[in-house]
C-alpha cells in the first residue's frame, strides 16, 4: 500500500479492496466475451437485417429493419423502426467500405468478420457464447455462496429509501469517498442487478430461443417469448441495452476516478482518498 | 455544418478506429487455421451437449394451419439449370427414381408413385433460414426411417448422404467439374430415424415446386434450412464424411458453415 496518511488524519485506512480476485477475473473475460458477442452478432444480424414479431417472418412488415435504396443523391442508408423511417446514411444501411459507398447494415468496423462471412461469424458467436456462460455460471455460483449478491448488489431497505438523492448527487456528477466509497451507490446497485439478473439471462434464452433443436426439448421458451421471431427481436434490443450500459459504464468510470477504478478492477485495490468534511460527523 | 455534428463525427471516426483494430485483429486471427480449429470446438460442444439432453425423439414444434406463411421464401438454388434436371422437369419428373445405395443390405430404386403409395406423415412445422428468418409450411412426405428400414442400414454405416440435382452457381471455380459442386448433405442415424425427418413430396397441399425443390426434399426439423437438401437424386449411407467433396459433410459445410444445424 503507497500512500501512508499523515499522523494527524483521522483516516485509518485509505486503500480498500474492492473487488474480489474471481470478481475482477469474471469482469474482464465478460468483457472480451460481451465485446467479440457483440460484434459478431451485427455480422449475424447482417445476413438479414430485418426484425419481426411473432413465430415467423412477416418480411413485407418487419417490426425493425436497415436497408439501402438508390436515389437521386446515390446509394442511401434507410433505418425502419415501427414504421417510421431514418435517414442513416454512411452508419446503417450503407457505409463507406475502402473508399466506396457500399450496401451493409452494420458497417464493417463494428463486425466480425469485418467482411460479409455469416459463416465465420456464427464461429465466432458460439464461441464465445459458450464462453460467456461458463463464466456467467462461475460468477453466479461464487456470488450467491459468497453473499457477494446480498453484501454489495441487493439494496437495502434505508438505501433505497434514499433514491432521490441518490439520483441528484449523481447527476451532479459528485461521487463519495471515504467510507461511503466503499458500497456501490444504489444506482450502480439497481443497474448491475438489471444487468446480472436480467439483461444478460434474457440474452442467453432468447439465443437459444432461436435455436430449432432447443426449440424440440423446451418449447416453453417460444411461449415465454412469443415466437421464434419476437425472441430474435428481443435478443436484438438486449444487446442494444447492454451496448447503452456499456457506454454509460465507461462514462461513469471515467468521470469518478478512471486510474481509482481501473486499479481497482484489475489490482482490487481502491483509494477511498481524503474524506469530505461533510463525510466525517 | 454544427459544431455538435462535429463533434458526432469526430466520435464517430474515433469509434471506427477502436472498432477497426479489434476487427482487424480479429480477421487475422481467424484466417489461421489453428484459432479456427479452437472455434470450432463450440460447434463440437453444443452437438455433444443438444445430443446428450435433447431427446432422440423429441417433436419441433408444430403449427397450425392458420400459421402457415403467405409466401414461403425459397433460399438457395430455386430454379436450377442442371441439364439432368431439366429433363426431369420436361417429363413431369415421370423418369424419375430415388436411388438408395452405399452402406445399405438393397438398394432401393423408387419412382415418385411407389414413394406416394407409401406411409406418409404430414407436419405444420416452422423453418429456420441459417440468416435468421423464419417461415411456417406444410410438409407431406415418407419417413426416412420407412425408405431405410426397407433398405437396411449396414451395421458399419454412420451417415445419411443426400445428392442433390442442383448446382448452385457460385459453387465453383472455372471449370470445374459440376459433379464436384453440386448440393449435397448428410445427417447422423439419430436423426434419420426421428419421426419428423421425412422426404417431402408435396407442400401446403400441392405436390412440392420447382422453388422447393421438387420432385423431392428433406424436412430435417431441429436443424436450420440449409441442411434440408432440395431436388434429392440419391441418398447413400456412409461411414465417413471425409472422403466425399470438400469433406465436411455438405455443400455449405465445405464453405465454412457447420455441420451440425441444431443451432
Amino acid at each position: 500500500m503507497a500512500a501512508v496518511p499523515p499522523p494527524d488524519s483521522p483516516v485509518a485506512e485509505r486503500w480498500y479492496r474492492r473487488h474480489a480476485g474471481l470478481v475482477r477475473v469474471t469482469h474482464w473475460i465478460n468483457v472480451v466475451c460481451f465485446t467479440l458477442l457483440l460484434m459478431s452478432g451485427l455480422q449475424i444480424f447482417n445476413a438479414h437485417p430485418a426484425l419481426y414479431v411473432g413465430e415467423r417472418s412477416d418480411f413485407d412488415h418487419p417490426t425493425m429493419s436497415i436497408r439501402a435504396h438508390l436515389s437521386e443523391n446515390g446509394l442511401v442508408g434507410e433505418t425502419l423502426i415501427l414504421g417510421h423511417s431514418f435517414d442513416t446514411t454512411g452508419v446503417l444501411g450503407t457505409s463507406n467500405e475502402d473508399g466506396q459507398i457500399s450496401q451493409r447494415a452494420f458497417p464493417s468496423w463494428i463486425t466480425i468478420p469485418s467482411n460479409q462471412d455469416l459463416a465465420t461469424g456464427r464461429r465466432w458467436h458460439f464461441f464465445f457464447a459458450w464462453l460467456l456462460v461458463l463464466n456467467g455460471l462461475v460468477y453466479l455460483a461464487w456470488g450467491g455462496a459468497s453473499r457477494h449478491f446480498d453484501r454489495d448488489l441487493f439494496p437495502s431497505g434505508v438505501e433505497l429509501g434514499h433514491i432521490g438523492r441518490e439520483v441528484l448527487e449523481h447527476l451532479r456528477l459528485r461521487f463519495p469517498r471515504g467510507e461511503a466509497a466503499k458500497r456501490y451507490n444504489l444506482l450502480q446497485q439497481l443497474t448491475y442487478l438489471l444487468v446480472v439478473f436480467v439483461l444478460f439471462p434474457l440474452m442467453i434464452l432468447t439465443g437459444l430461443t432461436m435455436s430449432p433443436g432447443i426449440d424440440s426439448a423446451v418449447p416453453q421458451l417460444l411461449t415465454l417469448f412469443g415466437g421464434r421471431q419476437t425472441g430474435r427481436l428481443i435478443h436484438f434490443a438486449a444487446a442494444s441495452g447492454l451496448a447503452l450500459f456499456v457506454i454509460v459504464h465507461l462514462v461513469m468510470v471515467l468521470v469518478s476516478g478512471a486510474w481509482n477504478n481501473l486499479r481497482s478492477m484489475i489490482t482490487g485495490w481502491y483509494d477511498l482518498g481524503q474524506p469530505r468534511t461533510t463525510d466525517v460527523q | 455544418m454544427s459544431s455538435d455534428r462535429l463533434h458526432r463525427r469526430s466520435l464517430l471516426r474515433a469509434l471506427a478506429a477502436i472498432g477497426g483494430l479489434v476487427v482487424s485483429g480479429c480477421d487475422r486471427l481467424a484466417s489461421e487455421p489453428r484459432f479456427r480449429s479452437v472455434l470450432d470446438t463450440a460447434n463440437n460442444l453444443t452437438y455433444k451437449v443438444q445430443r446428450l439432453f435433447i431427446g432422440a425423439d423429441r417433436l419441433a414444434p408444430e403449427y397450425g394451419e392458420d400459421d402457415i406463411s403467405p409466401a414461403f421464401r425459397a433460399n438457395g438454388s430455386t430454379d436450377p439449370q442442371d441439364q439432368e434436371y431439366l429433363n426431369l422437369v420436361g417429363s413431369h419428373f415421370a423418369d424419375w427414381r430415388l436411388k438408395v445405395h452405399g452402406l445399405v443390405e438393397h438398394e432401393l430404386s423408387l419412382s415418385l408413385d411407389e414413394l406416394r403409395a407409401l406411409p406418409a406423415r404430414t407436419q405444420i412445422t416452422r423453418h429456420d433460414c441459417v440468416e435468421g428468418w423464419s417461415c411456417i409450411g406444410k410438409w407431406t412426405g415418407v419417413p426416412l426411417a420407412e425408405i431405410l428400414s426397407r433398405a437396411g442400414v449396414g451395421p458399419e454405416a454412420r451417415f445419411v448422404v443426400f445428392h442433390c440435382a442442383d448446382t448452385l452457381d457460385d459453387g465453383g471455380e472455372p471449370g470445374a467439374d459440376p459433379e464436384s459442386i453440386r448440393y449435397y448433405e448428410s445427417i447422423d442415424l439419430i436423426d434419420a430415424a426421428h419421426p419428423q425427418t421425412i422426404l417431402a413430396y408435396d407442400m401446403n397441399g400441392g405436390p412440392l415446386t420447382v422453388r422447393h425443390g421438387a420432385p423431392l426434399r428433406l424436412r430435417l426439423e431441429r436443424q436450420l434450412g440449409y441442411k434440408m437438401a432440395k431436388y434429392i437424386m440419391r441418398i447413400e449411407l456412409v461411414q465417413r464424411l471425409a472422403d466425399l467433396h470438400g469433406g465436411r459433410g455438405g455443400y455449405w459445410e465445405d464453405r465454412g458453415y457447420e455441420w451440425y444445424a441444431g443451432i
